[in-house]
């Protein structure tokens, strides 16, 4: 398997002022490593201030490390220039947590998808339209929202929307925040089928950043689990889950809901 | 889409309407008429004050004279003021006019400065620059404008570089075309300076406050992610996106043009609407107020039906609220 993605001693510190007005530091990523494989799926879990959604930003090239390096086509791109950083945005493309204002809510759903092919500037307007038709349908929208705004159309439709504007570049990696926890639970399971198609359909690299053990066993090949801006354990998936050995990752099976099959215990007498 | 901005249109008719009502109710509730100063000199006969209340028909019930106003306000007169011994309209029309060219030019100078001002510093939010801005509007925001005339005035007599009021030299009349801009211009610069600046921090701080919401929108962020760059960034996806409050905003800074400036007239002695007014109120000339009151609410009606037109034009949200598709 070929390596896609190499995170080697990545951290990442925030200074900010606490209310006495002096500084303060903040570690959201202390010293993380992992690798991505082309074609699989990472899962990223983690409970919430673990340093997940900084993790995305720095892989979607958002946000600059404050040292150690992401190896990435052959370049470490937490140490190249803005302008070159800006040409590998493209390939790694990231899918927010909240899609109600990740999409620009003044633009139609056809001009959001074709606002990434605009940039790359070497395809007709024609293309363009039949290329986002193509996109809507990849993730199962119907070509009638085309000319919708944001805010007609329904969470999960702009959840696909989002993907598929993501989709429209081309890239070589999907960072997905916490992309399915805003969503119903059905719509959560519709999404993350989505998800699964592209992966066989297109053999798309993904690195899926949540909370929720169950769908990151469902989606993901490797796992990391984070806690306090550093990984805790890591493995495949399924050894992780069978034999959890951190307090973290024994909480975090603990929280996977189940359906009680047992038979209600009888109340009083 | 005509629906739209016929009913907008029947609005702003219905609330000027509504407004001249009042201000006909109001300004005849006050104590005390034009003519009342007359009774106390002995020399005028009290018969003498009774016909010429009669004349101008304040001793008629409100509702005739509220007819036949609005029946010289159709012919273009709005009345008559007793102090002019003349049709309201051009009168003010001639100091609304002496207004304007200080209020148009001080509001554009305002939101020129305003605009790039407000962007650069909600660019560098929390960081000195933005700081410093935040802190100069902010001092600006607490002087009081008569403070900031006085102040100005004060300037111009210390220094001696800009005269100190009026709209004109003395021999004005005889000097030549240049010479007569040069000697507006100077004149102008004092109370556009004061209007500029006492516009200024609010509309800083308005255009800070909504480029920097939008600066940290997530779909900035993703279009980020798409590889744009800054500048696109900024002129294509983050200013319309914080167009909506800016616009609004502009509809009253339109609004203001007639009325914003009185004070800062009257302070600098500028033949417009405000020394004209003061006047017109202390002499209980009735009908000048109530068209001083008229013109400045057709403009902020004005303002606001623009406002609302170029927020439709702007944002297709509010087209497809207003069901037109």
């Amino acid at each position: 398997m070929q390596l896609l993605i190499k995170a080697e001693n990545l951290v990442k510190r925030y200074a900010r002022r606490n209310r006495g007005g002096a500084q303060e530091e903040l570690r959201a990523l202390d010293g993380v490593s992992f690798e991505v494989f082309a074609g699989t799926t990472l899962a990223v879990v983690g409970e919430s201030g673990s340093g997940k959604s900084t993790l995305a930003l720095c892989l979607a090239c958002l946000e600059e490390a404050t040292s150690g390096s992401i190896w990435f086509g052959g370049k470490d791109i937490c140490k190249i220039a803005e302008k070159e950083r800006r040409e590998i945005r493209p390939q790694i493309q990231l899918i927010f947590q909240d899609p109600a204002n990740s999409l620009n809510p003044r633009w139609e759903a056809i001009g959001i998808l074709t606002e990434p092919l605009i940039l790359q500037g070497r395809i007709s307007r024609e293309e363009m339209k039949e290329r986002a038709y193509s996109l809507l349908e990849r993730v199962g929208l119907s070509a009638e929202i085309a000319e919708r705004l944001p805010g007609e159309l329904s969470g999960g439709q702009r959840q696909r929307l989002a993907i598929a504007r993501a989709l429209a570049l081309e890239p070589k990696v999907l960072v997905l925040d916490e992309a399915l926890s805003a969503l119903d639970c059905s719509v959560q399971a519709q999404i993350a089928n989505v998800l699964l198609e592209l992966q066989s359909a297109l053999g798309m690299t993904c690195v899926f950043i949540t909370h929720d053990l169950g769908m990151a066993a469902h989606l993901a090949d490797e796992i990391v689990v984070m806690g306090g801006g550093r990984i805790v354990e890591q493995g495949r998936v399924e050894e992780v889950l069978r034999e959890p050995r951190e307090q973290i990752t024994r909480r975090l099976v603990a929280a996977v809901p189940r359906l009680a099959r047992a038979p209600m215990a009888p109340i009083g007498r | 889409m005509m629906r739209y901005f016929l009913r907008r249109l029947a609005h702003a008719f219905l609330l000027i309407f509504g407004v001249s009502i009042l201000a006909f109710l109001f300004t005849t509730l006050a104590p005390g008429n034009y003519f009342d100063e007359m009774r106390l000199n002995p020399q005028i006969a009290p018969e003498t004050v009774a016909a010429l209340r009669a004349q101008y028909q304040l001793d008629r019930p409100l509702p005739e004279r509220y007819a036949s106003w609005v029946n010289s306000l159709i012919h273009g007169e709005m009345g008559f003021s007793f102090a002019y011994n003349s049709p309201v309209a051009p009168l003010l029309l001639a100091r609304a006019r002496n207004t304007l060219l200080l209020t148009v030019t001080a509001t554009v100078l305002a939101w020129g400065i305003a605009l790039p001002l407000g962007v650069w510093s909600a660019e560098r939010l929390g960081r000195f620059p933005d700081r410093m801005i935040t802190w100069g509007t902010a001092a600006l925001l607490v002087i009081p404008d008569l403070a900031l005339a006085l102040g100005l005035l004060v300037l111009a007599v210390r220094t001696g570089w800009f005269p100190t009021g009026g709209m004109a030299s003395v021999d004005f009349e005889n000097f030549s075309f240049l010479h007569k801009l040069q000697d507006l211009g100077l004149h102008t610069v004092l109370p556009i300076l004061a209007l500029v600046l006492s516009a200024l921090p609010l509309l800083v701080r308005h255009v800070r406050a909504a480029v920097a919401e939008v600066l940290g929108a997530p779909f900035l962020l993703a279009a980020q992610g798409h590889g744009i760059s800054g500048r696109t960034l900024l002129y294509r996806y983050a200013l319309p996106a914080a167009a909506n409050p800016l616009i609004s905003l502009l509809g009253f800074s339109i609004g203001a043009l007639l009325s914003g400036s009185l004070l800062i007239e009257v302070v600098m002695s500028w033949p417009g609407l405000g020394p004209f007014l003061l006047e017109a109120i202390l002499a209980r000339d009735l009908y000048v107020v109530i068209g001083g009151v008229l013109f400045s609410t057709i403009f902020l009606v004005a303002g606001n039906f623009l406002a609302d037109v170029l927020l439709y034009w702007a944002d297709p949200r509010i087209r497809t609220e207003s069901g037109s598709r």
